[in-house]
């Protein structure tokens, strides 16, 4: 099971009210991290106009993400790529039932405000956009809505959960088509826990210590990592997935769920692709 | 097959923390059997008592749909046994669903709860909270309750028991063997409505 706690028990997010004769937590990391735990064996799918995530919503995606381009356009176009656009996230928030996320630009606090404040249900901080500070990410837990970042890697992992990340994607190259990246960045995370974990069950603690020097994160986060052998929020792949036989594969290299960009609305066949995904991501063990 | 048989509905959502509330709460009451993820039509007649967890109910609905696996769970809830819906397995258990912003909602539903359910009734994720709310008609006066993007009953039939509510909004209902909560108890330390459940499953077998 993962856990549903995490540190920071006083993060600026978490927002105390009393509702009527009741006391309560908004922001905790118990509703962020479940929030997560809802999308788990799901699909979240790239859209850019309301009809595209009526489409989705139709087809079983368990999410959609706001986009201004798809991931294959912000490769073609180059220039800056920023947050899409508040009044098609907020018409598409008033269309569809399921979870709308969007992106902001690594470290950009205030696109993440304004889409905080848009009411998203979770932001993607996010490397397919310009990254608006080359040294820093957004410290989430001054946020009441959950974050979701990319990683390559189990320490970038880590670093972003250690920042108040509420789930991570495992990525590979966005708007490729290509879910090689995917795989390789999977696979490296799934070795490095591996690791920790025979470490952890060596207890050998001198070694546990010496990895979270070298992966620039607190020892408690490493220890927590290594005692579960998996990371410690729900992980989905992403990048580079576009079609159902790349959505299958990745679910059995053991990922919570996927992430679908360009692959799907850049096809012909929108509607039965999508389908087609979300089929394969469930059913995924009986082919 | 010695002891009971419970399956959590495996399609989409958060169906490992159901696994583990139940098989603890089994252990703590020392009742004997299984508790497996269940996804086809053939391994939900075997079962004892079901849980659908967290999730989305559209997802849900559309994919049980696909593999015949919702006719199957309404036969066997017509035959008597006890199922567990928490927020996305609720709104599933329900006649009729509407979203607070985007209204009617022509999902598909199991259609026995007599209950009409507003998604998202308390808003958008910001919104989603946790609180302790009571259900003493259950046994169970203190529960932290854990509501993300849940769903509230609007209108409950005669049949329907009300088990708890947060200010006007009913949040737990219960109608002979099914019970529901906007809630996630799967996603709180405290196994009393799990234990609750699995008392059910066994004193029904």
């Amino acid at each position: 099971m993962i856990p549903l706690s995490g540190d920071f028990g006083n993060a600026k997010g978490i927002v105390r009210e009393k509702l009527g004769s009741f006391e309560t937590h908004r922001g905790t990391s118990t509703l962020k991290r479940g929030f997560a735990h809802m999308l788990k064996n799901g699909v979240v799918m790239d859209v850019t106009t309301v009809e595209q995530a009526q489409i989705a919503e139709d087809a079983g995606a368990v999410a959609v993400m706001v986009l201004d381009k798809l991931p294959s356009d912000v490769r073609k176009a180059g220039g800056v790529a920023r947050t899409a656009s508040i009044r098609v996230i907020e018409e598409i928030m008033d269309s569809v039932t399921i979870p709308v996320m969007a992106k902001c630009r690594i470290g950009h606090v205030y696109e993440a405000k304004v889409l905080g404040e848009t009411d998203v249900d979770m932001i993607d901080e996010s490397e397919v956009l310009t990254p608006a500070d080359e040294f820093h990410h957004i410290w989430k837990w001054d946020f009441t809505t959950p974050f979701v970042n990319g990683a390559r890697n189990l320490g970038e992992a880590l670093r972003r959960i250690e920042e108040g990340a509420a789930m991570i994607r495992t990525k590979g190259e966005p708007g490729t088509g290509n879910v090689a990246e995917a795989v390789i960045h999977i696979k490296n995370v799934n070795t490095e826990l591996r690791r920790i974990k025979s470490i952890y069950d060596a207890g050998d603690e001198q070694d546990l210590v010496s990895i979270a020097r070298e992966l620039k994160v607190s020892y408690s986060l490493v220890e927590e990592t290594a005692s579960l052998g998996r990371l410690p929020v729900v992980n989905f792949a992403a990048g580079g997935i576009s079609t159902p036989a790349d959505a299958a594969y990745l679910m059995t290299l053991g990922c919570d769920g996927v992430f679908v960009g360009s692959g799907i609305f850049k096809s012909e066949d929108a509607k039965e692709r999508a389908q087609a995904v979300v089929l394969a991501t469930t059913f995924w063990e009986d082919p | 097959m010695t002891g009971v048989n419970i399956g959590i509905l495996a399609v989409q959502g958060d169906v490992a923390e159901n696994l583990t509330a139940t098989r603890m709460a089994m252990d703590e009451l020392g009742v004997e059997g299984v508790v497996t993820e269940v996804k086809n039509p053939d391994q939900i007649s075997d079962l004892d008592g079901l849980i659908i967890p967290g999730g989305e109910s559209t997802v849900i609905g559309t994919l049980s749909l696909v593999n015949g696996s919702l006719k199957k769970i309404k036969e066997k809830i017509a035959s008597g046994i006890p199922v567990l819906g928490t927020c996305a397995g609720m709104i599933l258990l329900s006649k009729k669903a509407k979203d607070r912003v985007v209204g009617d909602m022509e999902q598909p539903l199991l259609d026995y709860l007599d209950i009409k359910i507003e998604r998202n009734t308390f808003g958008r994720q910001k919104d989603s909270f946790e609180a302790d709310v009571a259900l003493e008609k259950i046994g169970v006066p203190k529960f932290r309750g854990v509501f993300i993007r849940a769903p509230s009953v609007i209108d409950a039939g005669k049949d329907v028991e009300i088990l708890s509510k947060f200010n006007e909004k009913i949040v737990a209902v219960k109608q002979g063997n099914i019970i529901g909560t906007s809630f996630h108890p799967e996603l709180t330390a405290d196994l009393s409505i799990h234990k609750y459940f699995v008392n059910l499953v066994q004193k029904k077998n």
